[in-house]
């Protein structure tokens, strides 16, 4: 049915010719993207550490991280490029980025002059370290509160209660079950960074990945390539690589310790002997290693792996130096220590107890026998506190309570104890008197923020009831008439001596106060035993500031002699003693160089 | 039925060409007359068709299999790109198949984002869709009106997702963020002005004389025809059916809204425009109403475990939804592993744009198959994912 309106009706069109256009000159009067418009990419490149996340979850594979920084621990120098060619502006790399040092801005034109460049570079930048326009736009888009593609908290790892711990030397930790660890191990991006952090370089993404998988054996495989000691490292471990991953600059890191823990702690047997299925040529060569402490055994597992036939010195009556001596029961059982030395034994290396060199032995003796001498003695030499008094029978050091304990010596420390120093043996020696039914108080020289004991160790020393008392200066140690003894010290006010340095505790002029004591622990800190190098065959050995002189690869003067652990690398803890006697058996192996059989 | 196909005898079709009685054309694939990149090949004698064959593949970028190599979460970003004028079907059903598979369910106030954000896209391709209705028949003034008020709905979507056409925005297990501050009044703003357009378009569209006469009973979509070609959406609602996954499957907060599937009798041409034209009306109505009653706080995002090695459980889900073009299902296969191990998007331009087409051209006047063509509201990308 056709109307007239019909035919009249479509002129309605020609209302719109009095009527403002819709379009926009955009050429004279740019418009901004919105708000939160998702435009070219801008970097914190201070904030971002180049874990590389944005590139691995980039499905255009757009972008590249390429070196723009120097690397540090932390932080792998290199930042991403973004090929502008491929990015289709999805934004997850803002979104599952770390840091969150990555950010678009809203800028959408960009004009580049002059074709002459490589097709490859045109279009492309470093977001923060090639200048644009951009770099300063306050708007663009951000990652919109609420909304988290990571997992930012840990998955809690069950503990002793603290008046449960109180009662006995059992491991207050007790570890993840399997589902939790999967848990854990799915938070980690993979990015690495703790790999180059670890002293020792273990391979932390590909065990946590093992971890994931439920593959028990080959997670374990991937352990001892870097690590002859992971029962222990992955309880004890001051894990470097948990400071700087990823995940902890916006939340809590992975529980890379304690994985590694469920790694070794669910391997069975099997696995365990499973490792020393593959066949060793036996070379003519043999080494000996002094001290069976980690830096040791790491290197007479590599070294027995490798063929040389080694020998270990110890003047203990057992495997573990600090691990076992210094380390208390609670956080350590001695049969985890065992498990990891066995393995080690298994591979054929062998063990002289009760060995000390200098005394049962000498020095020359062992450099004429072997082809090579690996010395890691550590730091047994406890520090006295230095003031009047600190000769009494009831100052003792934190070491020496500790390997008592270990010893199963009976000690009697009376019921009050005070801990001078701040370190890990400081809270060890305050816990294991704890233990052992004292009344505890720690005094430290310097403030709470700037004890180099492990956070952890210092909460659950206050939830162990520790009593703490910070800035306190030592000053005189007396008898008291009913024999205990009288402690004064002075408090100490904290002052910035030099722009940069770390604040200096200086005796308030006057301040004198006293605590009554039946026990004092000094805890602070160790020294190298020397008596090792009696005679003609240490003399070429140089020591400066009462250390070892030796190059990275931890070669001495002596190019027989090779030194590491804590005598000799400054961090002196057990991953990079154990890092260390992998890289010195690798440079004996280099330089004694023994004839292979392809 | 009659014979879908015309007769060969002696092993040539009965239009021979050496005959002269007969014309071959080809309409697209760059033709200002096809939806997108594809193609007919028309045999005309005089003005009328007597056979069409469409063909597609102009447009392949292998979506599916893509899908195949990447991780669940980079297939969020290339799901959308899978049909260009209304992306978000895409991204909703990829994520919703993820969901059901992973058991997962979203939070309250995601859902709500969703059904906004699928309802406002299926608006913006409407409207776009009357314009190129209007074009097809020679129009193309009402084209120029629609394109910009499209615009108007894409800065909405700008504001919100920060993108204008592929938004990204309904990530697997949620959704990206909430609305930002004053969007509602600027929503109110673009809607308004839609509805003053829906009224211009009735004027010089619905009233025109040459449209009507063109559009009515041309292309007539029967009854018995629906099965057989699977036919879907606007193009079956047309034709008097009232099929709408929206009312039939609710997903999303679909059920928590007050409306009916929008009829008109016909079949034709004209009346699936006006199915079109009236299912706008049904859009704003719809947005408005969410937006009235849609909690304002609360999640928007559940946390998946870690998405760069996410294992989705082994199994098959296929979920479907409504949009502007009818049911678009996604069918997706798990094996257990990071990586889907089939996904299949249906499409539902595929039927309508090569059976049905090809069906109802026959006999058409040349200059209106254009206009028949984007009364079937095809769009090549998703035939061709």
């Amino acid at each position: 049915m056709m109307r007239l309106q019909d035919i009249l009706s479509p002129f309605y069109v020609w209302k719109r010719a009095f009527e403002k256009p819709f379009s926009i000159a955009v050429l004279s009067a740019p418009r901004p993207g919105s708000p939160t418009y998702r435009g070219f990419h801008q970097n914190d490149i201070d904030k971002c550490i180049g874990c590389g996340t944005c590139a691995e979850i980039c499905q255009n594979v757009s972008i590249d991280m390429v070196p723009v920084k120097e690397a540090q621990d932390g932080d792998s120098g290199l930042r991403p490029r973004i090929d502008y060619g491929r990015c289709c502006w999805c934004a997850l790399c803002v979104d599952i980025c770390p840091t969150g040092s990555l950010t678009m801005s809203n800028a959408y034109t960009w004009v580049e002059e002059g074709l002459d460049r490589d097709v490859r570079e045109t279009y492309c930048y470093t977001p923060g370290a090639d200048p644009q326009p951009w770099d300063d736009e306050a708007l663009g888009y951000r990652k919109p509160e609420g909304y988290e593609l990571l997992h930012l908290e840990r998955v809690p790892m069950p503990h002793l209660a603290p008046g449960e711990r109180l009662n006995s030397f059992v491991e207050m930790v007790k570890g993840y079950s399997h589902e939790l660890a999967v848990q854990e191990a799915d938070r980690c991006i993979q990015c690495g960074i703790c790999t180059a952090t670890c002293p020792a370089h273990m391979n932390i993404p590909a065990y946590i990945k093992a971890i994931r998988e439920d593959k028990i054996a080959e997670g374990l495989k991937i352990l001892y390539e870097t690590n002859p000691l992971p029962g222990v490292c992955g309880r004890i471990c001051t894990r470097r690589c948990e400071d700087v991953c990823a995940l902890s600059h916006r939340g809590e890191a992975i529980s890379i310790r304690w994985l590694k823990r469920y790694l070794t702690d669910c391997a069975s047997a099997e696995d365990y002997k499973a490792l020393l299925e593959s066949e060793i040529k036996p070379l003519d060569r043999k080494i000996a290693i002094i001290g069976a402490g980690p830096g040791g055994l790491s290197a007479a597992y590599y070294l027995a792996g490798m063929g040389y036939a080694v020998e270990i010195f110890e003047q203990n009556a057992a495997a573990g130096g600090m691990l076992r001596y210094g380390i208390p029961e609670y956080r350590l059982p001695y049969t985890k220590l065992d498990q990891d030395v066995a393995q080690i034994a298994a591979l054929g290396v062998k063990f002289n107890y009760n060995a000390c060199i200098g005394r049962d032995l000498s020095f020359d003796d062992l450099y004429n026998r072997f082809d090579a001498v690996f010395v890691s003695v550590g730091m047994f030499e406890p520090y006295r506190i230095g003031i009047p008094g600190d000769d009494n029978a009831k100052v003792i050091s934190g070491l020496q309570l500790l390997s008592d304990v270990t010893n199963g010596v009976p000690v009697d420390l009376g019921r009050r104890v005070v801990v001078v120093g701040g370190g890990n043996v400081a809270m060890d020696a305050a816990r294991t008197a704890k233990r052992l039914g004292c009344e505890v108080t720690v005094l430290y020289r310097r403030r709470e923020v700037d004890m180099p004991a492990d956070v952890e160790e210092i909460e659950e020393a206050r939830e162990e009831s520790v009593n703490f008392i910070f800035q306190a200066i030592p000053l005189e140690i007396k008898t008291a008439d009913d024999g205990s003894l009288s402690f004064d010290w002075g408090k100490a006010e904290m002052v910035q001596q030099k722009p940069g340095e770390r604040p200096q505790p200086i005796l308030i002029e006057g301040s004198r106060e006293n605590i009554a004591a039946d026990t004092i622990i000094a805890a602070i800190g160790q020294g190298v035993n020397y008596l090792w190098m009696d005679g003609e065959a240490s003399a070429k050995i140089e020591l400066k500031k009462f250390r070892v002189q030796a190059d990275r690869w931890g070669r001495t003067a002596d190019t027989k002699i090779f030194i590491g652990g804590d005598m000799f690398n400054p961090t002196a803890d057990a991953i990079t003693a154990i890092a260390d006697g992998h890289r010195s058996a690798r440079a004996i192996d280099k330089m004694l160089n023994p004839p292979r059989e392809n | 039925m009659e014979n879908l196909y015309p007769p060969i005898v002696d092993g040539k079709s009965v239009y021979d060409l050496d005959s002269q009685k007969y014309l071959k054309m080809w309409q697209g694939p760059q033709h200002p007359g096809v939806t997108g990149n594809m193609s007919l090949e028309l045999d005309i004698s005089g003005d009328q068709v007597v056979k069409c064959k469409a063909h597609v593949g102009y447009l392949h970028r292998g979506f599916e299999k893509l899908m195949e190599r990447r991780r669940y979460i980079n297939c969020f970003p290339i799901v959308c790109r899978i049909c260009v004028p209304e992306p978000d079907t895409n991204e909703y059903l990829f994520a919703a198949a993820m969901e059901d598979l992973l058991g997962l369910d979203i939070p309250e106030r995601a859902k709500w984002l969703r059904t906004l954000n699928l309802e406002l896209s299926r608006l913006a391709s409407f409207v776009m869709w009357l314009g190129g209705q209007s074009g097809a028949f020679g129009m193309g003034t009402v084209a120029q009106w629609c394109l910009a008020h499209r615009d108007y709905v894409l800065d909405l979507f700008e504001e919100w997702t920060g993108a204008r056409i592929y938004h990204m925005y309904m990530t697997p297990g949620g959704v990206r963020g909430g609305l930002p501050e004053g969007w509602d009044a600027h929503a109110e703003k673009v809607l308004d002005g839609i509805y003053k357009l829906l009224d211009e378009i009735r004027h010089v569209m619905f009233n025109n004389a040459i449209f009507k006469q063109r559009a009515k009973g041309l292309g007539v979509i029967t009854p018995d025809m629906f099965d057989r070609f699977g036919i879907v959406g606007p193009n079956v609602r047309g034709s008097g059916s009232t099929r709408d996954i929206r009312k039939d499957t609710p997903y999303l907060i679909y059920d928590q809204l007050d409306f009916e599937a929008v009829t008109e009798q016909g079949g034709d041409v004209y009346a699936r425009a006006k199915v079109r034209w009236r299912e706008v009306y049904q859009s704003i109505d719809l947005i408005r109403q969410i937006l009235k009653n849609m909690p304002r706080k609360g999640p928007l995002h559940i946390t998946l475990p870690n998405v760069l090695h996410l294992k989705v459980p082994a199994g098959e889900t296929y979920v479907r939804a409504e949009s502007t073009r009818g049911e678009y299902g996604y069918y997706m296969v798990s094996d257990g592993s990071e990586y889907p191990r089939k996904v299949t998007v249906r499409g539902p331009s595929y039927t309508h744009a090569m059976a049905l087409l090809e069906h109802l051209a026959v006999g058409v006047n040349t200059a209106d198959v254009a206009g028949l063509m984007v009364s079937l509201h095809t769009y090549p990308p998703e035939i061709e994912r």
